[in-house]
Parts: C-alpha cells; structure tokens; sequence
C-alpha cells in the first residue's frame, strides 16, 4: 500500500533527524519481534501434526523424528472405527453440503427476485440466531426432536439438523451473489417462454458458480469438524464421524495409542487443509456475503 | 456489498428497516413480478423455509417450554413428563455451580473474544498490512489453518502442547518446569487455547476493513507527520467502527455458545473451565435432567439476545 506511492514523493529530506532514525529502527526491531513471536505462537502447537505421524516411536512432545517411518498408517488401518469414521465424515459432509447448495440456491434466488417485507432483517435475525441455536442453545430440543422423528442413530438426523442451522448463512451469502445479477438475461429467457426454474438452472446458477462454490466449501469444512451433534445425536460407534471417534481415541480408558492418533489426526486434518489451499490458490480467500468483501 | 435495491439491505452488518425508500419496494415490486411469480417463489422457498423453521426456530422455541417440565433422558419421566412450572429456574439460581458457570463463561468471553481475538487479530492485520512477503502469506496461512481444524484435531494438539511431562510449551520454556497448564491454570489455558483458535476471522475481518480505506487518507496523514498510533487512532478507527462493532457481535456470540472447550478439559478440573455449554451437557445427558436443561438453554438464549440488542443499540446510537 504504503511502498509504491512512496516513490512518487516529490521531495525527500537529505538527511532526518537522528531521532526519526531511532524511532524508524526500534519501529522495525518490534515489527520483527512481534511476527516472530506471532508466527512461533500459531506454528508451534500444529508441529506435533507435522511431525508425529511419521515417528517411529512417536510421544506428546513435538520432536524431529529419530527415524521415519509410516509405520502409524497401519494403525489406523488396523483399528475397526478409524477408516469407518472417515467415511461418515465424507458421507456427512457431502449429503448435508448438496442439501444446502440446493435449498440455499432456490430460496436465495426467490429471495433476490420477489420483495418481501422484513426480508433483510429477518435473514439477518436468522443468521444471528443460528450461530447461536446450532452452537449448543438447544442441544436439548434438537434431541428430543430427533428422538420423537425416530431418527436418532441414523445419519439422516444429523443432516437435517445440520443443514437447518447452516442454511441461514448459505442463502445470506448466496443472495448476495444474486442481487448482483442483471436481470435482463432472465427477462429475455422468460419471454423466450423459459420457465422459472430452467432461468434458475440454465441461467443464473452458471453465474453464481463461485457464490456456490464459497458456501459448499463453507459447509464441507463446518460439517466435517462438527462434534456436538453428531456426539448427541449417533450412539453407535460405526455411525460416528471422525470428529467424535477422534475424540473417544484420547478420552477413554486406558493409555492413549500415540501412533494410531498421530495418524489419524494427519488424514482426518488434510482434506480440509487440502481445500483451503486449493480454494485459496484458486479464488482467494476473503470475505463474502454480509460482512463487506 | 454488491447489492441492486438499497432498501433494507444490510450494509456492514447494520440492520435498517425495510421501509426506509417505499418507492423503491414499488419499483422493486414491478420489476420483480415479471421474473418470479408470487406461487414459484414461495415454492423456491419453501425447502429451506421448512429445514430452518423446524430444525432451528421450532427447537429454540421449544426449549422454553421443555424448561417448563421435568421431562428426562430415560425412565417414567421421559415417556410422561409432568408440567412443574417455574422449579428449573428457581433450582437454577440456587445451583453455586450454575452461577460458577456463568462467570466461568463470562471470564471466557471477555478473556479469549474481546480481548484475545480481537486484538491480536487486529494488531495481525494492522501490523501485516501492505507488506509484500512470503513470511506474511505463510503467518497467515498459520492463522486460517487454526481456525478451520477439525476442533477434535486442534484440542489433542493442544493437550499434548500443554501436557506436564512430554508437552512443547514446557520443553521451550527456558527455565526447567513440569507444570500440568490444563490441570493447574485450565481456565487461562482454554482461554489461550480458543484465542490461537479463533484470531482468523478477526484478522480476516480487519484485514478487509483496513484495505477498504483509501490509500490517500493514510499517506495524508503520514506527510503531515502523524505516527503509526495517531494514524491508528484518527484515520483508522474511525472508519472500522461498524466493522468492530460487527466483530464484538459475532465472536461473543459465538464464544459464549462455544462447546470445543470441551474438547479439552470436559469442563475440569473441578469444574474450572465449565462454561454454560458445558454445564448444559453435564445435566442434560450425563444425568438426564432434560428439563433443567432446557431451562438453561432458555437463560442462554436470553443472554444471547441480550448481547444482540445491546450490540444493536449501540449501532443505532452511532447512526442517530
């Protein structure tokens, strides 16, 4: 910001007071000091990730490995919940995304297209509100809720449950995309004798793909890492999500098998880091939607 | 944002009413009927109407009443509970652990939101700002890559960063110390812990908010001899009032409805570091107290609103 413009200065004073030098180097010395102790600070819990899996005789302690080996893999293929889990964390997060995307893209369209009164406030409310209720406000009725509709244990409920509290944001981001569009695009298809939902699909949804794209990454990122749902909501251990089986591997009894958590920390984490890169590389990562791009 | 309508949108998360230009809703009205009939859009909307009302407003709404009676996890009382009136909430204020719960939130909030996030993602985006350099990619990467983890992955990372024996944060300390951080200072370590884990998005937010003022005005005042604090204060500050309005908001929000703290300490030791969310849990599905643990979602909810209204309150001030 500052770099470029600074060349165009007109006139550049020969030689600044010693005291701007002092303050200009002890300015640079804190700079330094600040993204040193930053950087340590968010790199230095997430070596274990790095480094344990492939240790040959791995422990709590972040160290480099005295002999590498992929040894720890194999626990992971040899425990009877571990590669189940990441499966139903796949099968989760991908049903509960498309379920999303798809009632976020028809309620945000019918939204940006037709004036409801209280529209905007309301979605606002609504997005407020589900950050909350989804959190853990209402653990207690989303339960019985799901218990009365006969669907604890099954992975339906934690869709559903999922997909309600997430919904909100999705069609908060996705009209905002689709205000944007002119609509005379639609105005020709329609006249053209298109019915409304061939101008969503044919039409509008090519446009919006990147408004797509932000909130199924969104939602595969929110889901895959959800605990507390799928933690009340599924009792059989072959039906939990990594999330809870992650969690049930360092919590219960017993000494924690350092090698199988190592390993599994790894592959159930790099999926998701594996997206933000991509996504970060592809578009960009910055805001959307309602908090000012 | 990129909005065609002014009327009632929402800019920098600022709700105004939506009957602020009616003309506007008139011409809107003409335009919009062409492209969607009444019919069509409610049938658009209804999909994702029907999951948020009855997998998001229904239960909120019915956590007040389940408040109201003594229904249970198991047994006669989870088939057939009875109506019991106002006794959750009046066992509530009697419960000391429930108001160690609500300060223990509190102190949260106020510890690793207002304080932790805030600033540090502030003073990151600040101090990150306009400096080309593979060393502010990577921090930021670090940065994001702690807030997207899995919250299960994160907590075990930073109980073995902690850990008394084996943990890095002892082995990097200079002086020689076996301290237990979850077991001896629980509270102060979720707070660091949620801090590490939620800066990003007010890093991002602040990040987007600084890049949104003009270049001059920061160069005008850099000529005119201000330093980096005044140019903070009085170039700055100013413009990203709504933006740090809107942090406050949302990481409160968030952080006080948090249940990764879980994740790491179960809400011990002692119940040092059992928030509200936790406290809910322990009597809801440890001992079955579904009833008294509807109530206490109703106190949060309560809270909760109290926080947006105050938050709203605020913002209309500043309008007015």
């Amino acid at each position: 910001m500052s770099a470029p413009t600074r060349r165009h200065e007109p006139v550049r004073p020969a030689a600044p007071p010693a005291r701007v030098v002092v303050r200009a180097v002890v300015g640079r010395i804190g700079f330094y000091a600040f993204v040193a102790v930053a950087g340590l600070f968010f790199a230095v819990p997430m070596l274990w990730l790095v480094l344990a899996p492939f240790d040959a005789t791995p422990g709590l302690a972040a160290e480099i490995p005295s002999s590498v080996t992929l040894d720890n893999f194999r626990a992971v293929l040899e425990n009877p919940f571990a590669l189940r889990s990441l499966w139903n964390s796949l099968l989760l997060s991908v049903i509960t995304t498309l379920l999303i995307i798809a009632a976020a893209a028809l309620s945000a369209y019918a939204l940006s297209r037709v004036r409801i009164p209280g529209r905007d406030l309301m979605l606002y409310v609504l997005l407020l509100f589900s950050a909350v209720v989804t959190g853990t406000a209402a653990m207690v009725p989303i339960f019985r809720l799901v218990f009365e509709l006969g669907l604890i244990n099954r992975h339906v409920g934690v869709v559903l449950v999922l997909a309600g509290g997430l919904l909100p944001a999705g069609v908060f981001i996705l009209k905002d995309f689709m205000d944007g569009l002119p609509r005379s695009y639609e105005e020709s298809a329609l006249v053209a004798g298109a019915s409304s939902f061939q101008v969503l699909r044919d039409i509008v949804t090519p446009v919006v793909r990147p408004g797509l794209a932000v909130i199924g990454v969104w939602a595969l990122v929110q889901v895959w890492g959800d605990f507390l749902v799928p933690f009340i909501l599924l009792r059989d251990p072959n039906l939990s999500p990594a999330a809870v089986v992650m969690f049930n591997f360092y919590t219960e009894g017993g000494t924690a098998n350092i090698p199988l958590l190592a390993a599994f920390s790894l592959l159930y984490t790099l999926p998701v880091v594996a997206l933000y890169l991509f996504v970060n590389r592809r578009y960009g990562f910055r805001f959307y939607g309602g908090i000012k791009s | 944002m990129r909005t065609t309508d002014q009327a009632g949108d929402v800019e920098g998360g600022e709700p105004v009413p939506d009957d602020a230009e009616p003309s506007d809703e008139a011409q809107d009205r003409a335009g919009g009927a062409t492209i969607l009939g009444r019919i069509t859009a409610s049938g658009f909307i209804a999909p994702a109407a029907g999951l948020i009302g009855i997998f998001l407003i229904f239960p909120a709404l019915w956590t007040l009443y389940l408040g109201l009676t003594d229904v249970r996890l198991t047994g006669a009382a989870a088939a057939d509970p009875q109506f019991v009136g106002l006794d959750n909430y009046t066992a509530a204020l009697q419960d000391s652990l429930f108001w160690n719960a609500l300060v223990v939130t509190l102190i949260f909030v106020l510890g690793s939101a207002i304080v932790g996030q805030t600033v540090l993602g502030f003073t990151l985006a600040w101090v990150l700002r306009g400096w080309r350099s593979r060393t502010r990619q990577v921090i930021e990467v670090l940065v994001i890559l702690a807030w997207i983890m899995p919250g299960s992955v994160v907590a075990f990372l930073w109980i073995a960063f902690l850990d008394g024996r084996d943990g890095t944060l002892n082995a990097m300390l200079p002086f020689v110390t076996d301290t237990e951080w979850l077991l001896e200072n629980p509270l102060t370590s979720i707070i660091v812990f949620n801090t590490w884990r939620g800066t990003a998005f007010a890093m991002l937010l602040f990040g987007a908010a600084i890049n949104s003022i003009p270049p001059s005005h920061l160069e005008t005042a850099r000529l005119a001899g201000a330093s980096g604090w005044q140019q903070l204060r009085d170039v700055v500050l100013p413009r990203i009032r709504g933006h740090l309005l809107t942090a406050l908001l949302l990481l409160s929000m968030w952080t006080f409805n948090l249940f990764t703290p879980y994740l790491l300490t179960q809400g011990g030791p002692n119940f040092e570091t059992e928030i509200l969310p936790i406290y809910v849990f322990r009597e809801a599905f440890n001992f079955g107290r579904l009833g008294y643990g509807a109530a206490i979602s109703a106190i949060m909810l309560l809270i909760n609103l109290l926080i947006a209204l105050f938050y709203i309150h605020v913002l209309r001030e500043r309008n007015s």
